[in-house]
This record gives C-alpha cells, structure tokens and sequence, in this order.
C-alpha cells in the first residue's frame, strides 16, 4: 500500500508538447512511471516520444481518460491557462470514473485563478488536487514506482516513511535524511506553498495513519498561515503513528507589509517558533536542523519499536 | 504587488466606489494649487508610502536624520498650513511601525478634500488561506490600531466569506451592514459600495483592499477615506496597465535586478551570504547558519533551473553586500544537476576574483562528478557532506560569527 498513488497507477500528462511537460515526462517514465499518454488541446492525434517510444496525444481530458482509463493527471501547463486545466481534468474524471488525482506542478497561477479551482474541485468529492506550485507525488516501486512531478527519481527507494512538505527542494533533503538511516519512503507528497491549494496536511497524516505500508511521518512546514498548527492539533487527537518536524524560516525577517487584514486574519500567528512550539505540544518530534530529521527519525522509531 | 493610497483612489473611482475630491502632489507648489482648486477650507495632507501607520509616523530628514514633524498625515486648515506640511512631508524620510526604523522617503504627496464624519469603520478585503475564499471584514471600530481590536475584542470584528460560484450576495451585505449598526440611506448605500468593491477586487487580482477608515457622512453617504491595495503578481501578465502604478522607488534596487535574472533574493544583516535552489531550503539554510552561531547576510534562492550565467549573478549580487565575509551554497539537485552548478561556481569564482571562504555542499543528480569538479579546482573552495556541515564549516571560517 501507500497512499493515493499505487505504485502502477496510470498517468496522463497534461502540457506534454510543451518543453517543462515533455522534459519531464520523459524523466517519469525512466523512472519507471506508467504514463499512458497526454493531453494538449489542438495537438489531438499527435504522439510525443519519451524515452525512444511514441505516447499518444489527446485534444482533451475526456477523450484521454476515456481511452486510458488513467488514475491520475499532472500538469504542466503554463500559468494562465493552469486553473483552467485542473478544472478540465476534474470534470473528465467526475464524470467518467468518480474520482482521480490531479497534481499542479505550475508556478505562479493567479490566486483568484486558483480559489476558484479548488472549489470546482471541492464540488466534486471523488477529486483529489496536490499542489499547484509543488514537486508533486512519488510512491516508490521495488523497482521503478509512480514518480508524478518534477523530483529526482533516483534518490528515493521504497519503504514505510511518509513525507509530507509545502517545500520542494526540503523534500528532497528529507527523503535523502531518510535513507542515510537506511529507511525508504511509502508516498512523498510536496503539498505546495502557495495561499491557495488543494490537499493540505491534514489529509495526508489522515491517510499515512491509515496506511498500513507507512509506520512513520516526516512533516515539513515552512512560516506563513497557520496550516501546520492547525495540522499538529489534529496529530495530537488522530495519528498514532511517530512524527518527526521541521519548520523553515526561523531567521526569515519580518516581512515588509502594507496593512493589517492578513495579520488580523492568521491571529498574529505564523512564525517558525509558533510552529515548533506547536509541534511539541503535539508529541511531534522536531529537529532545529533539517540535516538532523534522520537521527531524530531513529530515535522516534526506536522509542515505538520499530528499529 | 502595493500601490500607493492616491493610485488607489482612482482605481475606486473608476469601480463606483465613492471617495474624495484629491489631488496628487509631488512639489510644494503644486500642493498649494490642489488646495486652490478644491475648494475646500479644510484639506488632508498625506504622505503616500507603500506602510501604513502614517498618521502616527515621524518625519526625520534624510542625512542628518533631525526630527522634522510628528505625523504623516495632518489636517490643514490654511493655505499657509498646507505650505508648512508639505514642505515638512516631501523630501524627507517617514518612519512608521511598518517601515522599520530606516524609514521611507517621501516623494508623493496627496492632497484630499475634507468631509463631515459621522462615524469611522473599517474595511478589508483579502484572500484567506483557510476558507480558500474571499474574505470581507469589517468593524465599527474605524481608524483605530485594529490589530489590537482584533486581539482584544474580536467581537467587534465581522467577517462574511464569498462562495467564488455564487460572487458577493445580498444577504452578506445586508447582514455585514447591519452588523456595523448601518440603516436606511446608509446601509443601502454600503451594500452598493461592498459590490463594487469586491467587483474591482476580482476584476483587478487584488490581494487586499484595506479602507481605514471607510466612514459615514452626515448626509449619510459611504466614503472610502484611506485606501490600501495589493495586487496579485501571479496575475501580472493579464494587468499591462500595472507597469504604470509600480512605484520602483518603493522596492529595494538589487532586489529587482535579482528578479529580472530570475532570481529571488533580500539582504539581511548577516555576514555569510548563501546562495541556495528552492525556497524552503533557502530558509532552513539561513537557520542553520544561526544555529551554529553565525547570521545570514542573505535569502537567495536561485530557482529550479538556474544556468552558469544566473549562479554568477548570484554570487555577484551577494559580493556587493560589503558585510559578506564568507559564502555558504548549498545546492539540492533535482532538474538541477550538481556538475552544472559546481562549474557555475567555479566560473563565478573566477569571473569575480572572489576572496571571502567559499564553502559548498552539493547533494543530489550527479553529485560525485560535481564534487569532482570542485576538488580538481586550485581555488579555495571547501566542500562539505551536508547542510549542518557546510554550516559549521563557513563559520569558523569567518572566524565564529559576528
């Protein structure tokens, strides 16, 4: 098991004739990732080589699923049109299967663009969105596995620790943490940071706790909002299982601001120190260095048994 | 993306939003010429900065920093009194509690008609993470520090969410109007001023629209009194007309050359530059560099695909800081590949005749053949495993901090 994404899940690639879409496309079937085909509209008919063999092109998400089936989609369309997409790909999935996931990698769509996006997709409860603005999703094959996104393949190897993070290249360091303790990954899930996204924390320790595959969790937040107290509230009453934290942005400045609306909003709240206060409050184990989470990991796996 | 108060009020004019007869200023002269033309005995004369807190700043003049005037928005009652303000305002430096203690200088001056008030409210717009809506907020408690009426009294603190399906609905306004004690004339007329605000607000990719004070005249109209707005850079590309509004002078001038090579930096008062890919890490880099006693002199993150040219703009950048004495980069490669960046760094190195200690940690898509290329180099370049290494090593190479 993992989580939302099996390690044979079926994926469409939205953008796949742009350059970031094709690039990357053909880094996810090295890996070993079962693309099925992609979608630009206008270029219906056309194929894309990836990795020396032609893949099919399909004027629109509908048609696409409907001749692959496909579980999930990612997208690599550029800003303006991104909204757009994630919209397209959850009416194709709604209406001809009832659920799928769809992972934004794009960066810099219009928030109004994305708020509302994910209310479009909130409408329709089968539909998962990660991201946008995010590495994307990877669970880790014996040999090969699902790798939808933009990170590096090859430093990720199967196992039982979930990671969780708004940041991409953070994401990376913990997954290398995790294996410099000899401990491989169930899912990896970089949620984004932008103000408006799809899936947030909570639903990712929601499922790693009910994942039988995963026995421990990685979650990395960053400054900003209040998503990560939120999330180590609900840790605290829901997961049974370790988790180990990090927050970034202890040193960043006070940001230059204009008013007071976003202040009055989050309650004051957002800093790095809030964050590791509330993790600890939570049982969640944290290290004030992100080159520390694999020792501080062992030890939480230690205290339960499990190494 | 912030504009200033006077830009502002002609974008709630041009969206049916009832505001004041003003003037924009930028000399002396042409302040007492608004105060001619408007007609009004009373006037507001107002420094335009992009921080808010004007009313109760302080301006100093710039070099010999000696206190000019309290307050950076005041009330003339004379033709001679607009001459006193103005010449106080423009040319000098306001520090309020939202520009740090440096302050900011003032070269806007915006000159607005009086009006009767019956009563101050406040009024913001935003985009909120957690309903993932617009959001409206409002408060009978106008004018005042309402940050603290948030903490202290959160009651007084209305707030309606927009569902983006059905847009801003009658009920809303009606009940956030009725929630400020509003009636009659006064109330209709804020739910036609709420519709074209949030109107413009989606139309325009706004962030924030903040009116404080948003007030109630005696004749009982709805007038916005202050105004700051944040537009979305997101959505820059459908907003031509925003390359007019950007004030430049507003934003610091190395940050936005960094941003034309594609680069994301903002100096600090540290001493160890870094120069790191992705936000998140370029964050945690900077922690780490406190944590092992050292202070960050800067947050660079060169993005997911820099080149050789964007690494030596980045170190560039980070040279012209006369604080930096040693440079830490620490570099995850994804799309990234670690050779790319260490020949990057070595060309940089060349290319600026870099004195200060160099020390860096590559991991990732072919790390061994970068470290290769940085240990075949004869420039002094330390390379370290990880990130709490590099850290501890450019500190004690600069000798332990500050």
């Amino acid at each position: 098991m993992s989580i939302w994404i099996e390690e044979d899940a079926k994926v469409l690639v939205q953008g796949i004739t742009g350059k970031q879409g094709m690039f990357h496309a053909d880094k996810m079937v090295e890996y070993g990732t079962d693309i099925v085909g992609g979608c630009t509209p206008g270029k219906g008919g056309q194929t894309v080589e990836l990795q020396g063999k032609p893949y099919p092109v399909w004027d629109s998400m509908t048609e696409a699923i409907d001749a692959t089936n496909a579980d999930a989609t990612v997208i690599y369309v550029p800003p303006p049109f991104a909204a757009e997409a994630i919209m397209e790909a959850a009416d194709a999935f709604d209406f001809l299967k009832g659920e799928g996931v769809i992972v934004c990698i794009t960066e810099g769509i219009p928030t109004l663009d994305m708020v509302k996006a994910v209310a479009y997709v909130e409408n329709r409860p089968g539909i998962r969105l990660i991201g946008p603005n995010c590495p994307g999703i990877i669970t880790p094959g014996e040999t090969g596995g699902a790798k939808i996104g933009i990170m590096p393949g090859h430093i990720h190897a199967k196992g039982r620790i979930g990671i969780v993070s708004k940041s991409g290249t953070l994401t990376y360091e913990a997954v290398a943490q995790t294996m410099s303790i000899n401990e491989g990954q169930s899912t990896c899930i970089g949620i984004g940071g932008d103000p408006v996204n799809g899936t947030g924390f909570i639903e990712c320790l929601a499922a790693f706790e009910a994942d039988p595959q995963t026995a421990a969790i990685i979650m990395i937040g960053e400054i900003g909002g209040n998503a990560e107290q939120e999330a180590a509230a609900w840790a605290s009453e829901n997961v049974t299982k370790p988790i180990v934290g990090f927050v970034a942005g202890a040193t960043a400045p006070p940001g230059k601001r204009m008013g007071h609306a976003g202040a009055i909003i989050s309650g004051g709240k957002g800093t790095a120190e809030e964050k590791f206060e509330a993790f600890r409050e939570a049982g969640i184990a944290c290290a004030m260095d992100p080159s520390e989470l694999g020792a501080v990991l062992l030890e939480s796996l230690k205290a339960v048994g499990l190494r | 993306m912030n504009i200033h108060e006077y830009q502002g009020k002609t974008l709630l004019r041009e969206n049916n939003v009832t505001v004041l007869e003003g003037v924009h200023c930028t000399n002396v002269e042409q302040a007492l010429a608004a105060y001619d033309s408007l007609g009004s005995k009373i006037v507001a004369v107002k420094s335009q900065i992009h921080a808010g807190g004007r009313g109760k700043g302080t301006l100093y003049h710039p070099e010999t920093r000696e206190h000019v005037m309290d307050g950076g928005v005041k009330i003339a009652f004379s033709r001679e009194e607009v001459e006193t303000y103005a010449t106080n305002i423009l040319g000098n430096v306001l520090v309020t509690i939202q520009t740090g203690d440096e302050g900011k200088l003032v070269s806007n001056l915006y000159v607005e008609a009086g009006c009767d008030i019956a009563h101050e409210y406040y009024l913001a717009l935003l985009v909120d993470r957690d309903t993932k809506s617009v959001l409206i907020m409002a408060s009978t408690e106008g004018g005042m520090d309402i940050e603290d009426v948030a903490h202290n009294t959160p009651e007084l603190i209305h707030k309606v969410v927009v569902d983006p399906n059905a847009g801003l609905l009658g009920f809303q306004k009606r009940d956030l109007g009725m929630a400020l004690g509003l009636s009659g004339a006064a109330l209709r007329a804020f739910g036609k001023m709420l519709s074209s605000m949030y109107t413009m607000f989606v139309a325009e990719d706004c962030v924030m629209v903040e009116i404080n004070p948003l007030v109630r005249t005696g004749a009982d109209e709805i007038v916005a009194l202050d105004s700051k707005i944040s537009f979305d850079e997101n959505a820059e590309f459908r907003h031509k007309k925003w390359d007019d509004l950007r004030d430049l002078s507003e934003e610091e001038d190395v940050e936005i050359r960094a941003k034309e090579t594609g680069l994301s930096y903002v100096k600090l008062d540290g001493n160890i530059g870094c120069l790191v890919n992705g936000a998140g890490l370029a964050m945690a880099t900077m922690d780490v560099i406190k944590l092992y006693g050292g202070e960050p002199a800067n947050f660079l993150d060169v993005g997911g695909g820099a080149n050789e040219e964007q690494v030596k703009t980045a170190f560039s950048i980070i040279m012209e800081d006369p604080n930096v004495k040693g440079i830490l980069v620490n570099i995850f490669g994804g799309i990234m590949r670690c050779d790319i960046i260490a020949r990057g760094v070595i060309a940089a190195t060349e290319a600026l005749s870099l004195e200060v200690p160099l020390v860096v940690r590559l991991a990732g898509t072919n790390v061994d053949e970068g470290k290769k290329i940085l240990a075949a180099s004869t420039l002094n370049i330390h390379a370290a495993d990880d990130l709490a290494e590099g850290a501890q090593k450019i500190v004690a190479l600069i000798g332990g901090g500050q």
